[in-house]
């Protein structure tokens, strides 16, 4: 029995850990840029869509972490492009992007495409295995994913104290300074959506290898997920200064994870599971408001 | 020095609510002055600061600065040589930055914004001492966020940080519009020196008659898109508060109200 508790908490950690990356991704865009991004419901299949292909066709697992990160970049590239230089509003350019990037996904891996057990994942992989060789899969791939979320957000909390960083929180913060910076605001977007994007087609290619499977459908709710894991994070810290953006995202992610393994587990139907993550996200919203009083709705309602 | 030649500016083109508020319009400013600008609410004050920055498109004409025409260049990039201080107190600084922060960006303004760290440890001990001197005990708040501070003390920041870098003009937009009147007085003087120390060509737009009597060397008024009174040196020097006010209503009636 206490086993059975005990890998459910990790596998919960797990899903929360990987999911949190693609957090990262939403933290950029919405808390940063005060960009609200749909593109992720499409850049997060993306990311599993290539991993499966070049998997299956016998590429490094390791090498699949970057060329996922380069085509998710690419993704927000185009939304970045589509809202700034052809001044299409921002939350249609996601849209748009997100559309049609369904089609590019089917092209890419076909409606569903599984990976194989012979076939090496990075938590199969041979240095992974020389190193946690010893440990339970279960745990190994708790242990290299805690590992790999550390990394990605110490490199982005790194970032956000450089010059660059602290232009594109200012961006997000007010765009007239920055203008009068005599730098382009606009280009400052694009970049945050080619970082967002390039985390969310990550957190994709891992969750790809964590389940070995890409369905056509995986990216749906996505963004609400990443919305939610954002919200119930920052507002949980708000009043820790000393709590990095990055690490309060890292626990939102995870106590959202858990709380949606929870309603599975008293016995909720997996045809539910959407229902249930967007009326957790409006009860989080909600209390969010309740929480901040009178001016509570500003960004809600983005 | 500063010109524009024959501006047409036409809010709406080509719908119901189309108008024109300027028709050829002319100014020039030399370099190293300090024109005031007063007019009237609608007057064409603030769109006019708008067109020399390249804010909002116009219909004609063109804006030259020492020769080079500026028709083609985008808001951002006359930047480079243009600082701004708005009415609103929160469009110049970034509010959820510290006040260290802010002020480190300001200072690299020119410069590439790359993967260097983004505070100024070598610089923090000036930016105190520039705070200080402003007498708003904001050299001791350098690492509270900008947002927490008040409107006038956003402002000081604000002027300083649109100051810091090598620039030739100032654009100064009712930036004490939004300052109670001692604190606007502070703002003032401190333009006012920034502007000497700093050999800075300045154009202020400003509904506060007195400054636009005391400061600056040069007045302008403006009504209904044109230029109706343009004082300089000793012309400027005689003219009195009443004197504009006079005029102001004078043109206020003319208009029936």
């Amino acid at each position: 029995m206490l086993n059975v508790i005990l890998e459910t908490c990790a596998g919960t950690l797990t899903q929360g850990l990987i999911y949190a990356i693609l957090s990262y991704g939403i933290f950029i865009t919405y808390k940063i840029l005060d960009f609200p991004d749909l593109t992720v419901d499409g850049s997060f299949p993306l990311g599993a869509a290539v991993t499966a292909v070049l998997l299956t066709r016998g590429v490094n697992a390791w090498l699949t972490l970057p060329v996922a990160m380069l085509i998710g970049a690419a993704a927000g590239l185009c939304t970045g492009l589509i809202h700034v230089r052809a001044r299409v509003r921002d939350l249609l350019a996601g849209i748009i992007t997100m559309t049609a990037l369904y089609s590019v996904n089917l092209q890419i891996a076909g409606s569903n495409l599984m990976v194989e057990r012979a076939i090496d994942t990075i938590y199969t992989s041979a240095p992974v295995m020389a190193l946690l060789g010893g440990v339970p899969l279960l745990y190994r791939k708790l242990i290299l994913s805690l590992l790999l979320v550390v990394v990605i957000g110490a490199i982005l909390e790194w970032y956000f104290s450089t010059k660059n960083g602290l232009l594109l929180r200012a961006v997000g913060d007010n765009e007239t300074l920055v203008t009068t910076l005599a730098v382009d605001k606009g280009r400052m977007k694009i970049l945050g959506l080619v970082i967002a994007n390039a985390l969310v087609a990550l957190s994709g290619c891992i969750v790809c290898q964590e389940g070995r499977s890409f369905s056509a459908t995986m990216g749906t709710g996505q963004m609400v997920f990443g919305l939610a894991a954002v919200i119930i994070g920052t507002t949980l810290f708000r009043r820790m200064t000393f709590v990095k953006g990055t690490a309060a995202v890292v626990i939102g992610s995870i106590l959202y994870k858990a709380c949606i393994q929870a309603a599975i587990l008293l016995g909720l139907p997996a045809n539910m599971l959407k229902f249930i993550t967007a009326a957790l996200f409006l009860v989080i919203l909600i209390t969010g408001n309740m929480g901040r009083g009178k001016g509570g709705a500003d960004r809600a309602g983005a | 020095m500063l010109e524009l030649k024959n501006i047409t500016k036409i809010y709406n083109p080509g719908e119901i609510t189309e108008a024109c508020l300027f028709r050829d319009f002319n100014l020039s400013v030399e370099a190293g002055e300090f024109v005031s600008i007063v007019g009237s609410n609608g007057s064409g004050k603030t769109s006019l600061l708008n067109i020399i920055c390249g804010s909002i498109p116009i219909e004609g004409g063109d804006v030259i600065i020492d020769g080079e025409s500026m028709l083609h260049k985008k808001e951002f990039v006359r930047y480079r040589r243009f600082g701004r201080v708005y009415q609103n107190p929160a469009f110049g600084t970034s509010p959820n930055l510290t006040m260290f922060e802010n002020l480190s960006l300001a200072d690299n303004k020119g410069k590439a914004y790359d993967l260097g760290r983004g505070v100024n440890h070598p610089r923090r001990e000036a930016y105190r001492e520039q705070l200080a001197a402003l007498g708003l005990g904001l050299e001791d708040k350098m690492d509270v966020k900008m947002g927490a501070l008040s409107g006038g003390q956003r402002q000081a920041v604000a002027l300083l940080m649109a100051t810091m870098t090598p620039i030739d003009f100032l654009i100064l937009d009712e930036h004490t519009a939004a300052l109670d009147p001692k604190t606007a007085d502070t703002i003032m003087a401190l333009t006012d020196r920034v502007v000497r120390e700093k050999g800075l060509t300045a154009i202020m737009v400003t509904h506060n008659l007195r400054y636009a009597v005391e400061y600056g060397s040069r007045l302008l008024m403006m009504d209904k898109g044109q230029l109706v009174l343009d004082a300089a040196g000793e012309q400027k020097r005689q003219m009195g508060v009443e004197d504009i006010l006079d005029l102001f209503t004078k043109i206020s009636i003319e208009c029936g109200n």
